[in-house]
């Protein structure tokens, strides 16, 4: 795995683990009940491949996927600002689903074609999975389709979109991040280094 | 010196954490297991990668392995190895007799809404197959729900993989 491959893989890490972190906070409050499944679900799914993505990276760098998920700060997060956003809205919700699933499918097509068999055949597993999530992303975009306050919500995260599939675009990041990364790291901080769960 | 069948055959005993009634072996996730020098090698090839099930079942086959006087190393195969397919017969029918229905085959293309909309999946409590899809997910990534209309129960469905 050469440097730029690193950094890619950990740029869909960083995507997959902050939007599996914001897809959790529907579980429980969903409109409906299986939604609050569905959502809970993708989003173990998505925190799952995060830590399968960094501990690919982890063996290359010597260090573990703990180390790569948690003890880095807030700005040296590669994530698109699009998996960052607190959506409390179901629509800008399930348009930012699709857009992401549409983006995730891309460039997972485009690793499974990798040189490295490594990288080629954890995105191929990561890709049977979320073909289930292409799916209920479809049938919510064909079931909300005509709605204009989903409309509204796909014209407006579609443009942040676009950062998900371009290295060059990413860097910056929404005012959110540290909030959330003080959420999701609080637990890691708290214990003493070394500590085996 | 411990043999690679006496592993397989330790390991055939550990119970899936999540679904008890098949085993480790029957799942199909271990696809591998070398003995050398005293060192047991298993080549473990995760189901779904968030499922939580899998440290359990890392930490119970190196449990096993040690139990037999060995030292374990559990390998973790981050690749594309495990499939559905991968589940035995024996696996197949102990999931179906204990409410869950069986993953259907893995074909050459992606899984579609209206394959899974379909009429091809069987009731495990009747044998009908007139079920109708009810939510993608469920309880564990690995299975869907649908529904009976012929005896009116609900079930799990294993998706495909």
């Amino acid at each position: 795995m050469n440097e730029l491959e690193q950094k890619l893989i950990l740029e869909i890490a960083d995507d997959e683990l902050v939007l599996g972190w914001r897809d959790s906070e529907w579980t429980g409050i969903a409109p409906m009940l299986e939604e609050d499944v569905a959502f809970s679900s993708i989003a173990q799914n998505e925190i799952g491949h995060a830590r399968a993505l960094y501990e690919l990276v982890a063996r290359e760098l010597g260090t573990t996927a703990d180390e790569l998920a948690f003890d880095r700060s807030p700005d040296e997060y590669r994530c698109a600002p699009i998996v960052e956003l607190r959506l409390l809205d179901w629509a800008q919700t399930i348009a930012r689903h699709y857009l992401y699933e549409e983006a995730d499918a891309i460039r997972l097509e485009r690793l499974k074609r990798s040189d490295d068999p490594e990288i080629a055949g954890l995105a191929a597993k990561i890709d049977r999975e979320e073909a289930y999530h292409r799916i209920h992303a479809q049938m919510w975009f064909d079931r909300l389709q005509g709605e204009p306050r989903f409309a509204a919500a796909l014209a407006e995260l579609r443009p942040q979109a676009a950062v998900l599939l371009d290295s060059e675009l990413r860097g910056a990041h929404t005012p959110e991040l540290p909030e959330l990364w003080n959420e999701m790291t609080m637990v890691r901080r708290s214990q003493p280094a070394g500590t085996k769960w | 010196m411990v043999t690679a069948e006496q592993v397989w055959d330790v390991l055939s005993e550990i119970p899936d954490p999540e679904i008890p009634v098949i085993s480790l072996v029957e799942l199909g996730v271990v696809r591998d297991v070398r003995v050398e020098d005293g060192q047991v090698r298993v080549d473990f090839t995760p189901t779904f990668l968030g499922c939580p099930a899998l440290e359990v079942m890392r930490d119970a086959m190196a449990e096993q392995i040690r139990a037999l006087g060995a030292e374990p190393e559990i390998n973790v195969c981050l690749d594309d190895s495990w499939s559905t397919d991968r589940i035995t017969p024996e696996g197949r029918e102990k999931l179906r007799a204990s409410g869950f229905a069986p993953p259907a085959p893995r074909e050459a293309t992606a899984p579609t809404l209206v394959k899974l909309q379909s009429n091809a999946h069987r009731c495990p409590y009747c044998g009908s197959t007139d079920t109708r899809l009810e939510n993608i997910f469920g309880p564990t990534p690995c299975r869907s729900l649908r529904h009976c209309a012929t005896c009116r129960q609900p079930f799990e469905q294993f998706k495909t993989i």
